[in-house]
């Protein structure tokens, strides 16, 4: 710990967290209801309510994060606080990586596990005799014991364009935050933009591959657990890999506006550290998904 | 001997915002730890009041007030409501009251986070309970929701359910960060790590397990939600996946999360008992070390909520021995406990009574767990209500007492008047008596087989059933008497001294009672 003790400072009141309450509430019930509404064909307001939730939640993120901006442009915020935002957005990190955990946790009990038992493995060959007879365990899952059958995503091809595309983008980011602590604004700018053009292209690809897979292999949400895992995993880095794009585009924005110094950056910083994160994920996620 | 201090100081005014913006919009750690307190205090009413029914259908054998699928809303809906809807944040109401105060902080670290983590929550507990109104009703598969029965057989309300479970997750993951980040980053200079007053070491512990596994319990309820709606097969057997799979994803969760809901208790009853028994504590160091290795254990733990699955015996044996094994901290525990009071000069206001009954039952529900830990007797204590009173002599007995004992230990800090202490002794004898009325009998209906979440038993078992209602009601009823001393020293009474209790020692007592608005604006310099 630093031995100088500036006042911390402790903001007045703020009405953004409550319309942020307001805005989860709006979230969680309306898609509660949606997801009923959809998949059973009635009619009613969840989607409503779901879009609305979402409209109250970019709001309240404005507000919100502008104040904390203005906050930090008129030197509110001590080192003290500094350390607080990057300790708070570490732990962040960490719970978003043990929320994939779980998802790899499955995949992994699956592959290893469930498949050896539904063959008969371990002490379950009664089980497998009466059940499914003819199942065979393979990965990917090609046929499930019900008889789905589906064509498994090659690892080569657009999945490996598409970890070299993020990868790269993890490099020129690095070099983006070079150019920041070397205050060569054009490198960071640059550097930033191609950034975002690689995530944005990661993600076009990916919604390409969606496609293909629901088109031509017949790989599918409902295809059984190679298909659970596939889509969700890669669905769920999708997602985060589009939060961490609207991230650094509102960073980009920043910059543009001249703002962070040398030493001052904890909004690029973050955003940094999560476009990392998430890139860190894919790897994993390519080679356990993909490859293995 | 009274362990009250009678000196008299000045009391401070400052300046607070008025009206119902002082609560929406506040950034202060003790609004928000005074709104978590009483929105959990409201909670364990709503689930107490589903347990009553509980305890009025299983009155007699035989069907008597509610249907079936009620009965399992009720079981449901009261387990979720007591695990993350009261104790939880009655937990994060007192770390937000007292971590800032005990290590000399301004207020918590990220204070607007902070109250976007409480108002969540009763947002999240709103669309629970609006879901028990569907039609089909709420959630009715046990708050452990264990595929198939939320997937297949579960009703409409499960998304609701689903959602309402993914919001107090964020809020509990926000809450939880802002406690480390508290701990780590806003200590008062001097304030060293093994200075520390326990309740703030267990809370950074806990609030560790809470971020490593609430996102777990997301991912599980997220499962859920596509088995159910999209078409997947994470927990269904016929499309390569496993039903077991779902009860080991949700026990990796599961287990951590009883001890974040145990471990601030140790840090609660460590901080009473050296106080009224005026010896410091003793083994400060190895109850760092045992919360510590509790910590760690129990990740290494959650199958043995899972013996009777067919896990292969290498599995069973493994987690057998992890189980027991915590038995060793949680001994170490006990044992400095009882050292600390051995030889003290000791007294016996409301906050140590509740402290001492939280030492003797939580050890009781303690030895019933190691007899659950050891798998073949699992295999006949499983499903029945032996587990039911090992849980309830844990969170009742143990985490409710907690909670009640900090209440009734920091009320003088927090309102500025001393607790009815007359009043308080009448809770705590006809809360005492009255737990083990329910629970204790509930151990030999267990073990006789009478199996848990079930609105109608055999006719063997109607005369302790009948029993344990009685003592259900009666410690429903004692409640009220906690709520009638709350209502009284909010009110008034007599003035609180800065020290409060003679034998207390730390940072939060060297405040003026009540505590200031805002406090140590300026860090105080710790010896």
């Amino acid at each position: 710990m630093s031995k100088t003790y500036e006042k911390y400072y402790v903001p007045a009141q703020s009405p953004w967290p409550i319309v942020g309450a307001v805005a989860l509430f709006l979230i969680a019930f309306g898609a509660g209801n949606y997801v009923n509404e959809v998949t059973r064909q009635q009619p009613g307001y969840g989607g409503y309510m779901l879009a609305a939730g979402f409209v109250v939640l970019i709001f309240m993120l404005f507000g919100w994060f502008k104040n904390v901006i203005d906050e930090s442009m008129s030197g509110l915020y001590s080192v003290q606080m500094d350390r607080s935002f990057r300790q708070g957005m570490s732990w962040f990190i960490v719970s978003e990586v043990m929320f994939f955990m779980a998802f790899f946790g499955a995949l992994f009990y699956g592959r290893v596990i469930a498949l050896d038992w539904l063959s008969g493995g371990s002490n379950n060959a009664m089980t497998f005799e009466i059940l499914w007879p003819s199942f065979e365990a393979m990965w990917p899952l090609l046929k499930t014991p019900g008889g789905i059958e589906t064509q498994a995503m090659p690892a080569t091809g657009l999945p490996l364009i598409n970890t070299a595309i993020l990868v790269i983008s993890s490099v020129t980011l690095h070099f983006a935050h070079t150019g920041l602590e070397q205050s060569k604004r054009g490198q960071l700018k640059i550097m930033l933009l191609v950034t975002l053009l690689l995530g944005a292209t990661f993600l076009g690809l990916q919604v390409y591959e969606y496609i293909h897979a629901y088109r031509d292999l017949g790989l599918t949400l409902a295809s059984g657990f190679y298909g659970n895992t596939f889509f969700l995993l890669t669905g769920f880095h999708g997602m985060h890999v589009t939060l961490g794009a609207i991230i650094l585009l509102f960073v980009f924005f920043r910059v543009l506006k001249g703002h962070f110094t040398p030493e001052k950056h904890f909004a690029f910083q973050a955003a940094a550290w999560y476009w990392h994160f998430v890139d860190v994920v894919w790897l994993c996620l390519y080679v356990f998904v993909y490859v293995i | 001997m009274s362990a009250v201090v009678t000196d008299h100081e000045h009391e401070h005014h400052d300046h607070k915002p008025s009206g119902i913006k002082r609560w929406l919009y506040t950034t202060n750690h003790k609004d928000i730890g005074t709104m978590y307190l009483v929105f959990a205090l409201i909670m364990f009413f709503i689930g107490g009041a589903m347990a009553m029914v509980i305890r009025a259908e299983l009155f007699q054998p035989g069907m008597q007030f509610v249907e079936p699928n009620f009965f399992n809303q009720m079981t449901t809906v009261h387990g979720l409501i007591m695990v993350f809807g009261a104790v939880m944040p009655a937990f994060t109401g007192l770390a937000n009251w007292m971590i800032p105060m005990m290590i000399g902080a301004p207020d918590m670290a990220l204070p607007r986070m902070n109250n976007w983590s409480f108002w969540i929550l009763p947002f999240a507990f709103l669309i629970l309970l609006m879901s028990l109104f569907m039609p089909g009703g709420g959630p009715s598969f046990g708050w452990t929701f264990y595929a198939p029965l939320s997937t297949t057989y579960s009703g409409d309300s499960t998304a609701l359910f689903v959602f309402s479970v993914h919001i107090m997750g964020i809020s509990s993951i926000m809450g939880a960060i802002n406690v480390i980040v508290t701990i780590f980053n806003l200590r008062a200079p001097g304030m060293t790590w093994m200075k520390m007053p326990l309740f703030v070491w267990t809370w950074l512990i806990t609030a560790f397990l809470l971020i490593m596994v609430m996102p777990v319990l997301a991912g599980v309820v997220t499962m859920v939600l596509t088995d159910k709606y999209f078409g997947t097969s994470f927990f269904d057997a016929a499309g390569g996946g496993d039903p077991v799979l779902f009860q080991h994803i949700f026990w990796f969760f599961g287990h951590p999360e009883v001890y974040i809901m145990i471990l601030p208790a140790f840090g609660i009853v460590s901080s009473i008992v050296p106080t009224f028994a005026r010896k410091p504590l003793f083994g400060y160091a190895s109850m760092v070390y045992a919360t510590s290795s509790i910590a760690l254990l129990s990740f290494l733990v959650w199958a043995h909520h899972m013996f009777t699955t067919g896990m292969p015996v290498a599995g069973a044996l493994f987690f057998m021995y992890c189980t027991m094994l915590i038995a060793v901290p949680t001994g170490v525990k006990v044992f400095n406990w009882v050292a600390t009071m051995w030889r003290g000069a000791m007294t016996f206001e409301v906050p140590m009574m509740f402290a001492l009954a939280f030492i003797v039952l939580f050890t009781i529900g303690g030895f019933s767990g190691l007899m659950l830990a050891i798998t073949p007797a699992d295999f006949q204590y499983h499903d029945t209500y032996f587990v039911v009173a090992h849980f309830h002599y844990v969170l009742v007995t143990g985490a409710v007492f907690s909670i009640i004992a900090a209440a009734y230990y920091w009320l003088p800090k927090w309102t500025g008047h001393m607790y009815d202490e007359k009043l308080g002794q009448w809770h705590f004898w006809c809360s005492l008596i009255s737990v083990n009325m329910l629970f204790f009998p509930m151990h030999f209906v267990g073990l006789a087989g009478m199996p848990r979440r079930i609105p109608d038993y055999a006719l063997q078992f109607a005369d302790f059933n009948a029993f344990i209602s009685i003592g259900g009601f009666l410690f429903g009823a004692s409640q009220l008497i906690f709520v009638a001393v709350l209502v009284k020293c909010a009110r008034g009474g007599e003035k609180a001294t800065a020290q409060v209790w003679e034998g207390a020692e730390g940072l939060e007592w060297e405040v003026p009672s009540p505590a200031p608005y805002h406090t140590f604006e300026t860090p105080p310099v710790i010896k």
